[in-house]
């Protein structure tokens, strides 16, 4: 399979142009809805509501040139002839044009109204402040004034405080199945004892579970166990979804191993357990590396499982949670869900970009999660 | 015969093997007791304590994963040194596999008989009904519409994932910008759901000002802008666009197993039907296409699974309001919201029925495959 493509890379100018575009047009139909919400996070409150993000690119647009006072002489209530525009003042209300790229305006009420000259000219719209950012990221109180005059306190959003929940809910959910995988595997690939194929069956049978299916049940066990809202319970709800995913493709692997370098070990008296972590850990790392930045990016991802687990718990709350929180009751400040939205990618952005290989890989080897 | 005797020289010295190892027997056996007391006190510690958050975090972390660590080596060390040769060897795969597959039972196998257990149920759980959790599901109204949104989000969420992908694996394996492309088409991978959810829902925003959608819409027609997720003018096809957002995030998967399913056909085929005469149309559907027929077949259920699945996007984006609830979310409203916990598991038992066939099909292509 060595000898493959390359050949088709030169096939005619003409050609290489016609597919780059396409791919260029895929790609920025792609790239444009991430790109917005980046964008938007660093523009002001203000700015996201009266103009689009898209006005950071060039484009024309009223600037004001002159601006003054309207002699008090001038009648208000007919025709006025102001900077060479005639019209009624409904008509320069709603601006009226001297040419295509020139109009004057009436800003503000009739009696101590101004009037404006505004030109179309090329500008960008590059205001940009971290403000959204401070105050996604702040976990300050405000205190809110109610209308019978009492004062209510109330938690800014506190996605640092999410972030660290994030963390500690995706790190161990993503190493504690990868050890008992990893151990179940090689118990599997290189054990011999009673019931290890009916055992086995069982793993992978289970990968066609879907996890909406057990949610229930485990919610009990959870209330009975006071599991509820606990990391532990976050966790290990995490391990069982998936381990059969963890427990299949490290099967895989751990198994293709060559067999001569376990036999010498065994021959020169190493314990299964030894062998284990001084052998078969190292030789799998390619195929643990793949699956843990599979998981760790499903486990920081994850809404579901959190939304059931955590449940009504702010100090346990992940990423995922407070910002559909966020979307529920502020749906519109779109300065704060822009941000907040971005602090909650950032990780796994970064995680993604630097370990893709790792994560393609994972995938090849067989994307089926319950 | 050697090991005979060497048993009989050990049960000899017996006396004298406990005295020398009796170090050794109590630290096996107080080893584990502080090792659970250890962790059994760290579960009450992060519960309870209000101990700075970074502080916890770190604690947990470092207490979760040690602790798992802790377990296998203390249930390893205890099985290596008290017990003789042949009761390790029975003993010792079970520390091997026994946590996984007494996980899996826990969370996935005795859920799914108890899950069952409780649809055959009435709302409380007081009281055995038999099916008819079922026929309510099946006779509902809402239920209907989740099922007929699940078969849209399969015909037009799975299918534009798959062509798409496909496109893009064809067009950047003849590109320049290969890496550049791949990359950046597979990156709403990374994205979560709830994030694809807050990009998209921008995009949809009625305010013309804020969505890039409704500005191009009132820019080009003049009319007044659409609620276009909402609007019951276009219903059911305000549901192709949550579908979209699936389309936006599994692209990427579809797009890397094709990619790779196209770099592994071997070239002199290729170039053997363009010496023929073939166009490069007639060489995608003729020979690129019957060759990654298997990857397209795996691709494709994967994707039908997850929009199967599909819960996330839904509820952030909708809520399942305006007639766009699928299977999932019903449940969720069901069992969670409304706390029917008889009908709420009835949907979840159909969800893993309709999911089990096309999973296990996928699985029987996967092993085909031989992936890994």
């Amino acid at each position: 399979m060595a000898t493959t493509t390359s050949v088709r890379k030169k096939s005619g100018n003409t050609g290489q142009l016609l597919v780059n575009g396409a791919l260029l047009l895929i790609v920025l139909i792609w790239t444009i809805p991430t790109f917005a919400l980046l964008v938007s996070s660093f523009r002001t409150r203000f700015d996201i509501q009266t103009t689009g993000w898209w006005t950071i690119l060039p484009h024309r647009a009223w600037v004001t040139v002159e601006e003054f006072q309207p002699r008090p002489e001038v009648d208000r209530d007919s025709v006025m002839t102001l900077s060479g525009a005639q019209g009624t003042f409904e008509e320069f209300r709603a601006g009226i044009a001297l040419d295509s790229s020139k109009q004057v305006l009436w800003v503000g009420n009739k009696r101590i109204g101004k009037v404006v000259v505004q030109e179309k000219e090329w500008t960008t719209n590059l205001d940009f402040t971290l403000d959204n950012y401070g105050q996604v990221l702040a976990g300050k109180t405000f205190e809110i004034r109610q209308p019978d005059g009492s004062i209510r306190t109330e938690q800014a959003d506190n996605f640092v405080g999410a972030f660290l929940n994030s963390l500690t809910v995706a790190i161990p959910a993503t190493l504690i199945p990868i050890l008992i995988a990893a151990f179940a595997a090689y118990g599997f690939a290189w054990m011999r004892f009673p019931g290890r194929r009916t055992f086995f069956v069982i793993v992978v049978a289970l990968l066609v579970v879907p996890l909406q299916i057990a949610l229930v049940p485990i919610l009990q066990d959870y209330v009975r166990l006071q599991l509820n809202g606990t990391y532990l319970g976050i966790w290990l709800a995490h391990t069982g979804f998936g381990l059969p995913l963890a427990t299949y493709l490290l099967f895989n692997y751990i198994r293709g191993l060559p067999r001569d370098i376990l036999e010498s070990a065994f021959i020169d008296g190493a314990s299964h357990f030894t062998i284990f972590i001084r052998l078969i850990l190292p030789l799998s790392v390619p195929a643990l590396a793949s699956f843990a930045i599979f998981q760790f990016l499903w486990v920081w991802n994850d809404y579901l499982v959190a939304l059931i687990f955590v449940g009504a718990k702010p100090e346990v709350q992940v990423l995922t949670m407070r910002l559909a929180e966020m979307v529920g009751s502020r749906g519109n400040d779109w300065h704060l869900l822009t941000a907040g939205a971005f602090v909650s990618m950032i990780l796994p952005l970064v995680v993604f970009f630097s370990l893709q290989r790792f994560f393609v890989r994972g995938l090849l080897a067989g994307s089926v999660k319950g | 015969m050697q090991r005979v005797t060497k048993e009989i020289e050990k049960s000899g010295g017996l006396i004298e093997w406990i005295a020398s190892n009796v170090s050794r027997l109590l630290a096996a056996i107080a080893i584990p007791l502080l090792t659970f007391l250890g962790l059994y006190s760290g579960f009450f510690f992060l519960r309870d304590s209000n101990a700075s958050q970074g502080v916890t975090a770190l604690v947990a972390i470092v207490w979760g994963v040690g602790g798992v660590a802790a377990l296998y080596l203390v249930a390893n060390g205890f099985a290596e040194q008290l017990l003789n040769d042949r009761w390790r060897a029975t003993v010792q795969p079970f520390i091997f596999i026994g946590p996984a597959v007494a996980i899996l039972l826990w969370y996935l196998a005795l859920p799914t008989l108890r899950t069952f257990w409780i649809s055959l149920q009435d709302n409380n759980g007081s009281q055995f009904v038999g099916l008819s959790n079922y026929l309510a599901v099946f006779t509902n109204r809402n239920m209907f519409t989740a099922f007929r949104n699940n078969i849209l989000w399969i015909l037009f969420g799975a299918s534009s994932s798959v062509i798409i992908g496909l496109l893009v694996a064809v067009l950047a394996d003849r590109s320049r910008f290969e890496r550049l492309a791949k990359s950046l088409i597979f990156m709403p991978m990374a994205i979560s759901m709830v994030g694809a959810g807050v990009i998209w829902n921008m995009l949809y925003e009625v305010n013309p000002d804020v969505g890039l959608l409704n500005a191009i819409y009132t820019g080009l027609t003049g009319n007044p802008a659409i609620a276009w997720k909402a609007a019951a003018t276009i219903a059911p096809w305000n549901n192709l666009f949550l579908i979209a957002v699936m389309v936006w995030l599994q692209t990427g998967f579809a797009m890397v197993l094709f990619s790779a399913a196209i770099k592994g056909i071997p070239s002199e085929i290729v170039e053997a039907g363009r010496m023929d005469g073939a166009t490069e149309i007639q060489v995608f559907f003729r020979i690129m296409i019957p060759y990654i027929t298997g990857t397209i077949i795996t691709v494709s259920t994967t994707i039908i699974i997850f929009s199967l699945k599909i819960f996330d996007v839904v509820q952030v984006m909708t809520g399942g309001q305006f007639g766009t609830q699928v299977i999932a979310t019903q449940f969720y409203r069901e069992y969670f919201t409304n706390q029917n916990a008889g009908s709420g598991s009835a949907i979840a038992i159909v969800l893993l029925l309709t999911v089990v066939p096309v999973m296990i099909y996928n699985l029987r292509q996967l092993s085909d495959q031989e992936a890994f």
